[in-house]
């Protein structure tokens, strides 16, 4: 630790005798500071958890909790809705995520070209999405994709095609799904690919032109290779997102039709809070929390290595 | 030679214009839904499904208005949204503020065990807290209260986190010079070292601001009286009644919108720098 230039003052003896002395009296009250988030976090975070993982091993049987060790964790294999929200969550996470990426990624970078004009309102607009209520712009989409007359079947009408059942129909309801969370969050993962754009250095792209490469070169041989960090971290957060979906698709669709759209979180919302079946809504939350786990710990792996 | 120049000049916005032609197409992409919520929240319910669709605003937003506050108390809705989001924001940010600051320039004991398991924090989905924590203010009888919504996750590691690495850039210089002029530690934190953080404060206020105004699934959980709701309960409550009043929920949809779309468009550099917070360092 450096000491402030008045202490040096004070006899130098008494500094070498215990140099920290004066710095560590006064180290204490760091605590107090930290006190009221640790006091938070003990009541509101540790006690459920610890709460939730006992739970998670317990059933309830006429208002009387039984221990049954792992059996909800052993339903969670058999429950055909636990297959179908991951199933669910992988289609996001298949073809969600890396579309939404691409266009994040092309966006950016065109949104980062020095010539472009109006650029700032580009990227105002672009981000504009971002900025709505996650229940208020679901509800929106809700209302323009209605069947008979909703905006979205009018428009596509005016080019002669006939209207899509968006919510009751099982492929398109997700495409639906798909079609709004990537409208929602395109431009919000553009900003952090934009960040992480402006800060590669300016002579890495001097150099490469001097070596010759080309637009699509430098596209491919400087800028993906730069950002692979920032894509590593906005892939994991949308796909940890798309596990834990839960406002967008409990408005469009509440989950259907036929489960088409439910997701691990909308689920764990239904088991605990209208069968109210905590033991078993508990053991979807622990598996919640070992896929975002696998995910995070994917991601750490990936980012160490060296490409 | 100015011809030429010129001439390179129109090559160049010609090789250009498709892609001015993406970005005009996602911008106008971008706008569609709010534009169709201020188109459809002015028009009667029975326009918005009529062919052809209104495009420009009508004159209904006076009489949609006065309904969705007779159906739904919206005014009331609005104001407990931001009630609860303005408190919410205000302890919050003190607590971040504090703790990222105690763990940032002090050295006590437990010190990184307490940041290792706030960074812990960070990686539990809270979906997995629902259950017991449902339990816990029922069994203290705190259902459809504020306070139910807002003081479990007043403690909020992405936020302590966030003011950590602002404060870790502080001088100890600064601070270790104050404790020698004689001021307390409080003293030393609200004179010395908060001013400088400013900037990091105001992205932190405005993203936890939005965090509250956007929460949904606890509200949702905690409050059951129409005239406690926040403005995503009462809207989901419009869109499960048997006869959805559109303009009127295209309406709260749109005033839902508004208070986060006048911050940022206030507040941009802040409103992306609380965005980019936890993106950057990753």
């Amino acid at each position: 630790m450096s000491l402030p230039s008045r202490v040096t003052l004070s006899p130098a003896g008494a500094a070498r005798r215990n140099p920290r002395a004066l710095g560590h009296k006064l180290q204490r009250p760091g605590l107090y500071f930290a006190l009221p988030a640790l006091a938070l976090f003990a009541i509101f975070f540790a006690y459920p958890l610890a709460s939730s993982f006992w739970q998670s091993m317990t059933k309830t049987v006429g208002g009387e909790t039984v221990f049954v060790g792992l059996d909800q964790y052993a339903r969670l294999f058999l429950d055909p809705l636990i297959g179908k929200s991951l199933f669910n969550a992988g289609i996001l996470l298949v073809v969600q995520v890396p579309l939404m990426m691409s266009l994040a990624v092309v966006l950016a970078y065109l949104l980062n070209q020095s010539w472009l004009r109006f650029r700032g309102g580009f990227r105002v607009l672009h981000f504009l999405p971002a900025v709505t209520t996650l229940v208020a712009y679901s509800v929106v989409f809700r209302v323009m994709l209605a069947t008979d007359g909703g905006a979205v079947n009018q428009l596509i009408g005016l080019l002669g095609i006939a209207p899509v059942d968006w919510l009751n129909n099982e492929t398109w309801a997700r495409v639906a799904l798909i079609a709004s969370i990537t409208w929602r969050w395109t431009g919000y993962n553009m900003v952090i690919i934009l960040a992480g754009l402006q800060a590669i250095p300016e002579e890495l792209y001097e150099a490469a032109r001097l070596d010759g490469a080309g637009r699509r070169a430098i596209f491919f041989r400087i800028v993906i290779p730069q950002l692979r960090p920032v894509l590593l971290f906005t892939s994991i957060t949308s796909t940890i997102g798309a596990l834990q979906l839960f406002d967008e698709n409990f408005i469009l669709t509440g989950g259907g039709p036929s489960d088409a759209t439910l997701t691990p979180v909308l689920y764990l919302y239904k088991v605990g809070f209208r069968q109210f079946d905590f033991g078993y809504a508990s053991a979807i939350g622990w598996m919640i929390v070992a896929l975002t786990a696998v995910i995070a710990f994917v991601q750490f792996r990936l980012t160490r290595e060296k490409p | 030679m100015t011809r030429s120049q010129d001439a390179t000049r129109l090559g160049a916005s010609l090789r250009h214009a498709p892609i001015y032609l993406v970005l005009l197409v996602g911008s106008i992409i971008s706008l569609i839904p709010f534009l169709w919520m201020v188109v459809a929240s002015t028009h009667r319910t029975s326009d918005l499904f009529g062919t052809p669709l209104p495009v420009l605003p009508g004159g209904e937003l006076l009489t949609n208005l006065a309904r969705l506050q007779e159906d739904v108390n919206f005014g009331r809705v609005m104001i407990n949204s931001l009630a609860v989001a303005i408190v919410y924001t205000a302890f919050s940010s003190i607590v971040s503020i504090m703790a990222g600051y105690g763990l940032a320039k002090f050295s006590f004991r437990g010190r990184n065990v307490a940041f290792g398991l706030i960074l812990v924090t960070m990686m539990i989905p809270m979906q997995v807290l629902l259950v017991p924590l449902f339990q816990m203010m029922a069994s203290i009888g705190w259902i459809d209260s504020y306070q139910a919504v807002i003081l479990p996750f007043v403690a909020s590691a992405f936020g302590i986190f966030l003011m950590r690495q602002s404060f870790l850039d502080f001088p100890d210089s600064l601070i270790e010079s104050a404790r020698i002029d004689g001021a307390n530690e409080f003293r030393t934190f609200y004179r010395i070292v908060l001013p400088v953080a400013k900037p990091q404060i105001a992205a932190l206020i405005i993203y936890t601001f939005m965090t509250q105004w956007n929460s949904f699934i606890w509200p949702l959980l905690m409050l059951n009286t129409e005239d406690n709701y926040t403005v995503p309960v009462a809207l989901n409550t419009m869109i499960g009644l048997s006869r959805v009043d559109y303009s009127g929920l295209m309406l709260g949809s749109l005033l839902a919108t508004l208070p986060l779309l006048i911050l940022f468009l206030i507040f941009q550099r802040q409103f992306i720098a609380g965005l980019l917070g936890g993106a950057v360092k990753g």
